[in-house]
């Protein structure tokens, strides 16, 4: 396969390290009794620059590489990696993770290809796919376009991150599977004033592409005209309702509510440990029968996806949530086997030198059967809530918390009044059994997420139709 | 004699990347590196659960031609690497614009004493040791109370690691520091509900963490204090921040007087300098050369000096938060906090937790925040909370579900107390912070 040979070539080969050495290490692994076995490689060049007060003010290149070597056996984990991909300390760490598990039968195994998988992403480099003139030409077009908008703009930040990384990952069966994984990002953030008052607005977006993704579609303007209406709505907000109301979730990114209430409580690991509010609850309803509510890795050039996880295992579209019944968890092979069911190609690491857990994908609800304007023209009075600066979860007791950045009330059925961010607060295994319309307009995000757990970030996608709640917390100070 | 061996070594590798960039060119140049390991052990359910072995190193340079700059880091110390990381840097700054107040701090600043801060205790504790030690804490916490039904483990982590830093101004110097933490979650059940809690401590000695039980008991009260816990009615009140929830308070301080924030104009306390922004008895500083604290550093991320010096006294903002490019862009100059502050302390009040519960009266005592709502451009302020009500000074019941929201420009302004409840463990050190007057907002 061709996607082995690209990563053998951009991380093992400047290494000096052959197919070979990955068999002596993983046999030095396996040379005790463990239930799994890893070695993955990476290496991933990053680049960012940003345009500020009309000049481009910021630019760097980092390099990232290493190798991170795990020993499984029953529930315990042993774990070592180097930022050197050198055979001496590659198997030192080796002997380091076998150390968790008691000494038992040698096994030997050599390396063969992985199966075939789908590819959701083009192999591109997108550090290479403009020139470093082109970038800044984009910068500065997009800087000029967006600060011409209105003339209240008094500043405009253009930030532009591209990535390239690529990963190789042996299994203790020698199955050797690799990846080459793009990964774009565009933001623009605008500060208005007017009559003294200051606020902000900011719209991003991105995916697994080059930069070709911003250049052929116009795709740059139109995040610097939204971040502008954005700040703009901002200067005529007024204080927030504080209480319990209908709230309407706009499309798109306000998704993130199901990310956080529901996403979180449904990855494998703390299903095993039985330390989430969903928790043995497979079969059970969770949401009105309006829900369904999905989990999908495989959406091409989507920020979120991936052809295969960190752990090899070719990513799904998983199904969460059918029509309000939970039908299942997000796994890696860790949980996956301590549970008995199938890994879902959900295991994904921030790095090599990070374990994989089970992590989302792309989660989003599939659309409905009610029209957008007869969700707002139903609600007598409540909060319209149309963009989110991000959330939280706590997932034992379910609480979780987001913070809206652009909301409006809606009185007797129309939009109104723009109101200031407040936090919403709800409870996870709850908040879904109060939706009682779904709007057919299902959108994804623009490509902006990015998801933290135990201190691991990494790249996800959101998306849902306008949903409408029967009751949620509205964190304002208008009481 | 080990670590200074090796420090030198680094050293070295910092002065062979400053040269490299002046050989390829760069006017000036200032470079900086790390060199980590460490041990993290996890017990669960009275069994060793993971054992991470952890080894980091990353260098980056920032490269100067004329008022131009260009950045790059790279994972990989080989010289041939050290070469292509700095051109990738000087390629960079081909490309980005002249920015008059771009370069170097200026040389008087440059920190020229370094006292030996004590930052460096390295804890000759075995992977068997670390493993009994977190056993022993879990063991405490899970043996506690019969509703502590489940639990995400406790974990001892040892680090142990040296920084370099250096620039084309002569500055070149490098420090071991060490820092040490054990932890434990668990969960209790009572009925339906179930809820999760934890405590940790953390030290750059080990002799100065709390003994393993107390921290196992620690998280299982706090996370059996949480059963049953209802939201509350919308309404106005006094609100308590506990001493850990109140160092996000003085957290959102900071980033309002910081340089980056000011200069952009995107801070709710533009302009503020001199002005009262506290009640008069509020005092703030920073204390960089503590022996042994978390903060401590005798330089900032440029390699200027840091002061021990008062950032709020008598209520009134006395000084920014600055580094050299923020304070140029100011017309000031650097106040030494490149990468941030050290070691900032409230000066405690007379009143005890207890004290400042009474204090509180009726109101509520928030122990937990979540969430990211608060907005520096306009100071308003509106998170997810978790804690407890009170009433008469005395705890009633546990609450969650709720947010708590106002501006912080009036919360600021309205703090009537600061307890001497002091939480030491990290670089803001507070005790709890009553506030008169929020917004809840419930069901």
């Amino acid at each position: 396969m061709e996607l082995l040979n690209l990563a053998r070539q951009a991380i093992l080969m400047p290494a000096g390290i052959q197919d070979g050495d990955i068999e002596k290490i993983m046999n030095r692994l396996l040379s005790s009794s463990v239930d799994a076995a890893d070695i993955y490689f990476q290496s991933s060049h990053a680049e960012s620059w940003v345009m500020e007060g009309g000049i481009i003010k910021e630019g760097s290149h980092n390099i990232e590489q290493g190798a991170g070597v795990r020993a499984v056996s029953g529930e315990k984990t042993g774990f070592a990696y180097s930022d050197r991909i050198e055979l001496p300390i590659l198997l030192e760490a080796a002997n380091n993770v076998k150390a968790i598990v008691r000494q038992g039968q040698n096994a030997q195994v050599g390396l063969v290809k992985a199966a075939n998988w789908p590819l959701y992403y083009p192999v591109t480099n997108p550090l290479k796919s403009l020139t470093d003139q082109q970038k800044i030409d984009l910068l500065r077009q997009v800087e000029s376009e967006t600060r011409k908008l209105d003339q209240r703009i008094e500043e405009v930040i253009v930030s532009l991150i591209g990535a390239h990384e690529s990963i190789l990952v042996a299994n203790q069966d020698g199955s050797l599977a690799a990846d080459v994984r793009p990964l774009v990002r565009m933001n623009v953030t605008v500060i208005v004033e007017e009559n003294g008052r200051r606020e902000q607005g900011s719209m991003g977006g991105g995916g697994r592409s080059d930069y070709s993704y911003f250049s052929n579609r116009d795709q740059a303007l139109e995040y610097g005209k939204e971040a502008v209406r954005q700040a703009l709505v901002n200067l005529e907000a007024e204080d927030a309702p504080a209480g319990n109301m209908t709230v309407v979730l706009g499309p798109g990114w306000p998704g993130i509510l199901l990310h956080e209430a529901i996403g979180h409580g449904l990855e494998g690991d703390f299903n095993r440990k039985g330390t989430s509010a969903f928790s043995g609850r497979v079969g059970e309803r969770v949401a009105s029968g309006l829900c369904t509510v999905v989990d999908d890795g495989t959406l091409p050039g989507r920020r979120g996806s991936l052809s295969i996880d960190d752990e090899g295992t070719p990513t799904e579209k998983t199904i969460l949530i059918e029509n309000g019944i939970l039908k299942g968890y997000m796994q890696d092979k860790l949980n996956a086997r301590l549970m008995g069911v199938k890994p879902t190609g959900n295991g994904r690491r921030e790095s090599y030198a990070n374990l994989p857990m089970p992590r989302m994908t792309n989660t989003y609800m599939l659309a409905g059967a009610h029209n957008p304007e007869e969700i707002i023209k139903s609600v007598k009075k409540g909060l319209y809530a149309k963009n989110f600066a991000g959330g939280q979860v706590d997932i034992t007791s379910g609480k979780f918390v987001f913070s809206a950045s652009e909301a409006y009330l809606i009185e007797n059925g129309n939009i109104t009044r723009a109101v200031k961010g407040a936090t919403l607060i709800g409870n996870g295994p709850d908040v879904l059994t109060k939706v009682s319309m779904v709007g057919t307009d299902l959108e994804l995000d623009s490509g902006v997420g990015t998801c933290g757990k135990d201190g691991q970030s990494v790249p996800v996608g959101v998306g849902q139709p306008t949903l409408k709640i029967d009751g949620l917390t509205v964190g304002g100070t208008s009481v | 004699m080990q670590n200074q061996e090796e420090t030198n070594r680094l050293k070295n590798t910092v002065q062979d990347l400053l040269d490299e960039a002046k050989r390829q060119g760069a006017s000036a140049a200032e470079a900086g590196l790390s060199q980590e390991n460490g041990l993290s052990v996890t017990a669960r359910l009275g069994d060793v659960e993971t054992i991470e072995h952890h080894c980091d190193q990353g260098l980056g340079i920032t490269v100067y031609f004329g008022q131009r700059k260009g950045s790059a880091s790279t994972t990989d110390f080989s010289s041939e690497s050290i070469k292509e990381t700095v051109g990738a840097a000087c390629s960079i700054a081909r490309y980005t614009s002249e920015d008059s107040f771009a370069g170097l701090p200026e040389k008087e600043l440059l920190a020229t004493e370094f006292p030996d801060l004590e930052l460096n205790h390295p804890w000759t504790i075995s992977t068997d040791e670390a493993i009994t030690l977190a056993i022993e804490c879990e063991d405490a916490a899970r043996s506690y109370h019969a509703e502590i039904s489940n639990s995400e483990g406790a974990t001892v982590n040892t680090h142990q690691g040296i920084r370099v830093m250096g620039n084309t101004l002569g500055f070149l110097h490098g420090y071991a520091s060490t820092r040490h933490s054990l932890s434990c979650s668990v969960l209790a059940q009572r009925g339906d509900s179930m809820q999760r809690d934890y405590w940790y401590t953390v030290a750059r000695n080990s002799d100065a963490l709390e003994p393993a039980v107390e921290v196992g008991i620690k998280a299982a009260e706090r996370a059996l204090r949480r059963l049953d816990a209802r939201s509350l009615s919308t309404r106005q009140c006094p609100v308590l921040y506990s001493a850990e929830t109140a160092s996000g308070l003085l957290g959102s301080l900071i980033g309002a007087i910081s340089g980056g924030n000011l200069y952009r104009k995107s801070s709710f306390l533009l302009g503020a300098l001199d002005s009262q922004i506290f009640p008069g008895f509020i005092h703030i500083h920073e204390q960089p050369y503590l022996r042994g604290a978390l903060g401590s550093a005798a330089y900032d991320g440029e390699g200027v000096a840091t002061k021990t010096r008062d950032i709020v006294s008598d209520g009134i903002l006395r000084s920014y938060v600055l580094s050299t490019y923020s304070a140029r862009k100011l017309g000031l100059h650097s106040t030494g906090n490149a990468g941030g502050v050290h070691n900032l302390t409230i000066t405690p009040g007379a009143f005890d937790y207890q004290d400042m519960l009474k204090q509180l009266n009726t109101g509520l005592l928030v122990t937990e925040l979540m969430g990211h709502g608060v907005n520096m451009v306009t100071g308003d302020y509106s998170r997810g909370a978790a804690g407890f009500w009170v009433e008469n000074g005395e705890i009633q019941y546990p609450v969650e579900e709720i947010t708590i929201a106002g501006n912080l420009k009036d919360m600021f302004k309205n703090i009537i107390a600061v307890g001497n409840d002091v939480d030491y463990r990290g670089n803001i050190r507070t005790g709890s912070i009553l506030v008169e007057r929020m917004s809840i907002a419930g069901e």
